[in-house]
């Protein structure tokens, strides 16, 4: 009864316009007026999915790190079409449900004008169709070859890092050429492994090579002693590309596996990133290969660009941070929040973003970008982005460690990591 | 590789398994036997051990041996401190009611992990071993000119993995001693049997389950000490040891140390060997349905008595 008697309540005119008058009182108070004309000054939000638990932490910390300082880099030479920019950080918890959520938690609660960030290839699959939905755009710093091959939507792009369909293709001929033609694979049990299983195998066998195992491993998995004995006897190349916390035990139980006698070893320094490769148990890596997306360790060759983009995030000249030599960088990858934040600022102020109403134009303005030549906001190296495909091409590096650093070895092309056009994001509808 | 090889390399693996899961499931089949208390934080009380390991190892930074010694000794004694801090806070003032106190160690549990997470932080870190020397195996064939020993590729384990199997039996070998053989193991076996009765007889019943608790925890944690120089410490590395130790326990028999360890080695070994040969994801499908049958045709596992 008590319950029907309070839905009864009618509002009387009495304290409707109390109600008003209230509202109108507050208004006008000082604290409202910079909102009301804000669009010009007030800051741009950028919703950053970030990694901060779950199984890509080590990413996330240097993703936030490097996103911290080229914010701070852009905010410092005026911002963005003359506003500052501010990052929103959220954990997605490495995990496609709550990445989902996170999106859905800048829309409707931060109010962020656009989402950039997050790496593993089963958190962007499992966000992007809600950032679509959501008509918000999605800058994703992912590698996965999920944006080029037409998987997702309009709303998602990739303009600051290659995915791994370029890089394993333009491993392939140094692979086959250099070490061997009959490669074991051993990569992650996900989307991301299975691009590297899938492009890789094709890539290969058009050089002349052959693919004799391929060992799939949960990226959750501990123990790794247990898979090798699949790695068949003629191999003479094993390919290996691991991710997760217990990389560094994946590295060592390898060594542990062959002694003495191993085959020749191409890596992807997804399996030593953030590791350092003076612990004990790698010494048996010295003369392998891997791929790097940015080599670790400052080249010879180092551009000013590196030196700048090195020095703004914290990062010796081993690729560990400048406060804790112990605490190594996931310097392969994280270059691309770096420069997908440049990108979003060449961006916005080519499409003269004002906010949220500008979505579609910012998007449209990237896609109309082709090159991206080797610059302070490019510091990885030069880059063609495809506006058709969302993804961006750039040169690859091969580096070998010799006396217990990554010495660069070879650097690809960027023809060499190009493919033919598989989706035209362009035509679909906003 | 060749079956024999292979599959010498899967018992081993499976061996060094199967002990420290030996002594991860010991520790929870001891708090329920005695206690009647299912506790769901054991696993935090692992990952604890681990955890706490790498803080002696890194904070002492020198010889690897000394450091790993002081941590294989503090590390369990910490964890068990802090069992007994929960005991006392928590599950005593619950009664030990075996409903509220499985939700009170769910909360014990994501209490510790988000402390772990909020401290230590979300990365793996490794801790050295004391000696770490890999052991090639060899290995026979028949050839024209008679037996003949080689070392075939990839046949090998390390000294430590050895260790581990035998501080496991040390371990396991200490606690049936003091379940069995002592005047304390009197009172833990008298308290499992009739907590009343033995109050009544004036052991002091709530020291002993502060005790158990503590010890529980302390045997995970020693397990967990000595696998993470081989796996890495990591704040939520204790969900699988939890869920394995659950299946070794259910199959065993709740609260019977025998069946427990009985049934830690069937499926450590079980899981080495169907993980080498076909997948991790079989090996666990078919434990979990091992658990089903046992569920269905011995409701009291292997060895367990019938609890009233």
């Amino acid at each position: 009864m008590a319950i029907k008697k309070h839905l009864d309540v009618q509002p009387t005119r009495r304290n409707v316009l109390t109600g008003l008058a209230a509202a109108g009182a507050a208004t006008t108070l000082p604290g409202f007026a910079p909102y009301v004309q804000a669009q010009s000054s007030a800051p741009i939000r950028i919703g950053f999915q970030v990694h901060r638990t779950g199984i890509g932490a080590a990413y996330g910390r240097w993703y936030d790190r490097t996103t911290t300082a080229a914010a701070k880099v852009i905010n410092d030479a005026g911002g963005i079409n003359g506003r500052p920019v501010e990052i929103i950080a959220e954990d997605d918890g490495t995990d496609p449900k709550r990445g989902a959520e996170v999106i859905e938690k800048f829309a409707t609660y931060h109010k962020a004008d656009i989402a950039f960030g997050t790496l593993f290839s089963h958190v962007v699959i499992g966000s992007a169709p809600r950032a679509g939905e959501l008509k918000m755009p999605y800058f994703v710093v992912s590698e996965g070859h999920h944006v080029a091959s037409g998987m997702l939507n309009r709303y998602t792009l990739q303009p600051g890092i290659t995915d791994v369909k370029s890089q394993v293709q333009a491993m392939a001929p140094f692979v086959a050429n250099n070490l061997g033609k009959k490669v074991t694979m051993i990569f992650p049990d996900f989307a991301f492994g299975h691009d590297h299983r899938d492009y890789f195998s094709a890539a290969v066998e058009a050089q002349g090579g052959e693919v004799v195992a391929k060992i799939a491993i949960p990226p959750t998995e501990t123990s790794f002693t247990k898979y090798f004995p699949k790695i068949p006897r003629n191999t003479d190349v094993i390919y290996h590309v691991m991710v997760g916390p217990a990389v560094l035990t994946f590295v060592k139980e390898m060594g542990e596996f062959f002694g003495s006698s191993r085959p020749e070893i191409f890596g992807f320094i997804d399996s030593l990133e953030a590791v350092d490769l003076k612990t004990q148990g790698l010494e048996f890596l010295e003369g392998t290969y891997f791929w790097e997306g940015n080599p670790r360790y400052a080249q010879a060759n180092q551009s000013e660009h590196d030196k700048f983009y090195r020095a703004a995030v914290g990062v010796d000249q081993n690729g560990a941070s400048i406060s804790d030599g112990k605490d190594v960088s996931t310097y392969a990858h994280m270059f691309g929040c770096w420069e997908t934040l440049h990108v979003i600022k060449a961006g916005m102020e080519a499409s003269g973003y004002q906010g949220p109403s500008d979505r579609a134009k910012l998007i449209e303005a990237v896609e109309a970008m082709t090159n991206m030549p080797l610059s302070q906001a490019h510091p990885q190296g030069a880059k063609m982005f495809n506006g058709k495909t969302h993804q961006v091409f750039g040169h690859q590096y091969i580096t070998q460690v010799k006396g217990g650093r990554l010495e660069l070895a070879h650097t690809t092309s960027i023809e060499d990591t190009m493919y033919p056009d598989e989706v035209d994001y362009t035509s679909q509808s906003f | 590789m060749e079956f024999g090889p292979h599959l010498i390399l899967a018992m081993l693996e499976g061996l060094v398994q199967a002990s420290v899961l030996t002594l991860t499931a010991l520790g929870l089949s001891l708090v329920f036997g005695v206690m009647r208390v299912v506790n769901v934080a054991h696993g935090e009380f692992f990952m604890l051990g681990a955890v706490s390991a790498y803080a002696i190892t890194d904070w002492l930074a020198g010889s690897a041996a000394v450091g790993f010694l002081v941590a294989l000794i503090i590390a369990p004694l910490l964890v068990a401190v802090l069992a007994v801090v929960c005991d006392r806070m928590i599950l005593r003032r619950l009664d030990y009611d075996p409903e509220r106190t499985i939700v009170a160690t769910i909360g014990i549990l994501y209490v510790l992990q988000q402390v772990t997470l909020m401290t230590y932080g979300p990365d793996a870190h490794p801790v050295a071993p004391p000696f770490n020397q890999r052991l090639a195996i060899p290995w026979f064939e028949f050839t024209d000119t008679g037996l003949e020993f080689y070392f075939p590729w990839g046949l090998s384990t390390t000294s430590y993995k050895l260790f581990v199997i035998a501080a496991a039996c040390v371990a396991g070998l200490g606690i049936w001693v003091l379940m069995a053989r002592s005047k304390l193991g009197l009172i833990l076996r008298a308290t499992q049997l009739d907590r009343e009765t033995a109050q009544a007889f004036g052991i002091p019943v709530e020291r002993v389950y502060a005790f158990v608790f503590g010890l529980g925890a302390a045997i995970a944690a020693l397990g967990a000490v000595l696998v993470v120089p081989i796996q890495q410490a990591h704040y939520l590395m204790g969900s699988d040891p939890l869920l394995l130790s659950f299946i070794v326990v259910i199959i065993g028999g709740l609260g019977s140390l025998r069946g427990t360890v009985v049934a830690a080695i069937l499926i450590g070994m079980s899981n080495g060997v169907i993980s080498v040969f076909f997948t991790p994801t079989l090996a666990k499908i078919l434990a979990t349905l091992l658990v089903a049958f046992v569920l269905v045709y011995r409701p009291a596992g292997l060895f367990g008595t019938k609890v009233a």
